[in-house]
């Protein structure tokens, strides 16, 4: 049989695979599949803005250690998530709360570096010039420095999400649930048709995720910021290597 | 992090690892030839379509937009999409999915360093006499050297981290620690592995980091 061949038998059972409504409902459907997926990613993606972000933007606001918020990323590149989430296993056993934290860990690098570069970007003349119109450090931070941050705010948090709901495609390695675990039950069951379906959903979901972010990005960037939140997401990808799940 | 560093050294059986020298020497060379192949192979690909995006700026745009819908797709779900191709547990496969992502990382850095080169410098060369190819090879490229290895830097720190996600597919590294780790429930493998995969990230970045010193001795006087 030739490769055509191959392919096309492929894609037949890939259909089958999707087709079959067994695949849409119980605890392995893919209906609670993406809602265990997206739950893991949501909590963990929250808590690591509700952590990173005043972390951010207080060091970049006081200047003070901003040398950790930018070298947090580049160590955080270094750092292998997969086995951060092992290793958060072996010390909390099964359930939600290894891969909360692992994934919390591996959103915080790229919203705590943009979030501080962003406010160190903030023109020096202008922040001077809201010094002598007379606001407080506190006004400062809110009305200029997180407004102007805002481009690259949003985009370390585009980022940081993307990645979570990349990576925790791999929560199915430590037998938790979401999306991986077509992927992880294919291959452990030599079901080629499952996991490609799995990947196909998995990819999904992230460039829906990806997409959904960029338009929040464009509503909640001041108007005149707009053209460089595109740049700044790309640049807050690369540079963070997304794509590290 | 502290108390977890303590509470994972605790963990630690170093009888396990002095046991298992062979393994986790395996496991190196494992990780460090995938990394190195596709580091390699990712600069042949992006050298050629940096330059051409350079002469053509038009397909530069396009070529980020790809870029960047592929770097979304994560590589546990990219590995299995190529497998109808090229098959799903196959050093191809993971090969392929690695440079994908070390393409775009390079592309855009020896583009962006390339157009660095302030315009002065290339009409100084031109009027100089310097042809089409020498004056990319002699005056642009090692004045672009420093934003080319800052993207190589980048790019194989990421590939250090991503081959640990290729074990999944049988290609071992690193990530067989961490599959082993779950599977027997012990942690030193685990820790072994992620040890190891910061150091090889560390020491290559810093090996990378040299060589570039040593390539650009001129941008030392600034830095």
């Amino acid at each position: 049989m030739d490769t055509e061949d191959r392919v096309i038998e492929f894609l037949g059972q890939l259909a089958a695979w999707f087709t079959d409504p067994m695949h849409w409902q119980g605890s392995d459907g893919i209906p609670t599949r993406v809602f265990e997926h997206v739950w893991y990613s949501l909590f963990a993606a929250l808590a690591a803005v509700a952590i990173g972000l005043p972390i951010g933007l207080l060091v970049g606001h006081t200047n003070k250690g901003g040398e950790i918020a930018v070298n947090i990323s580049n160590f955080g590149r270094a750092i292998p998530s997969f086995g951060i989430l092992v290793l958060a296993f072996a010390l909390a056993g099964f359930g939600y709360i290894p891969i909360f934290v692992a994934m919390t860990a591996l959103g915080l690098p790229p919203i705590v570096t943009n979030s501080y570069v962003g406010v160190r970007s903030v023109d020096p003349e202008v922040r001077e010039s809201a010094e002598g119109m007379g606001m407080t450090g506190w006004q400062v931070l809110t009305r200029v420095e997180i407004p102007v941050a805002m481009p690259l705010v949003m985009a370390g948090i585009r980022t940081s999400v993307v990645q979570v709901v990349a990576t925790t495609t791999l929560a199915a390695s430590i037998a938790a649930g979401g999306l991986g675990r077509y992927i992880f039950d294919g291959f452990t069951q030599l079901n080629d048709a499952e996991v490609v379906a799995g990947a196909m959903l998995v990819a999904a979901l992230a460039l829906l995720t990806e997409f959904g972010l960029s338009r929040l990005q464009l509503a909640v960037v001041p108007r005149g910021l707009r053209h460089h939140a595109a740049s700044a997401a790309l640049d807050a990808k690369i540079g963070t290597g997304m794509g590290a799940g | 992090m502290t108390p977890l560093v303590i509470l994972a050294t605790a963990l630690v059986r170093w009888d396990w690892i002095a046991r298992n020298g062979d393994e986790i020497w395996l496991r190196t060379q494992q990780h460090l030839v995938l990394t190195a192949l596709s580091v390699l192979l990712g600069l042949v690909v992006a050298f050629p379509l940096a330059l051409a995006a350079i002469r053509y700026p038009r397909l530069y745009g396009p070529l980020l937009g790809v870029g960047g819908v592929l770097f979304t797709i994560p590589s546990v779900a990219l590995f299995p999409l190529l497998g109808p191709f090229t098959g799903i547990l196959t050093r191809t496969t993971a090969l392929i999915v690695l440079t994908i992502y070390t393409v775009l990382i390079l592309l855009r850095n020896t583009v962006e360093g390339l157009r660095s080169v302030p315009a002065d410098i290339r009409e100084a060369a031109e009027a100089m006499g310097y042809r089409r190819t020498a004056q990319l090879f002699k005056v642009e490229l090692p004045l672009a050297l420093p934003v080319i290895i800052a993207g190589l830097r980048i790019a194989t720190v990421t590939t250090i981290g991503l081959v640990t996600i290729t074990a999944v597919i049988g290609q071992g590294g690193y990530g067989q620690f961490f599959i082993d780790g779950f599977l027997r429930n012990f942690a030193t493998v685990t820790i072994v592995g992620i040890v190891l995969s910061v150091a090889l990230a560390v020491g290559a970045d810093l090996l990378l980091l040299l060589v570039q010193r040593a390539l650009t001795p001129w941008t030392r006087r600034t830095a």
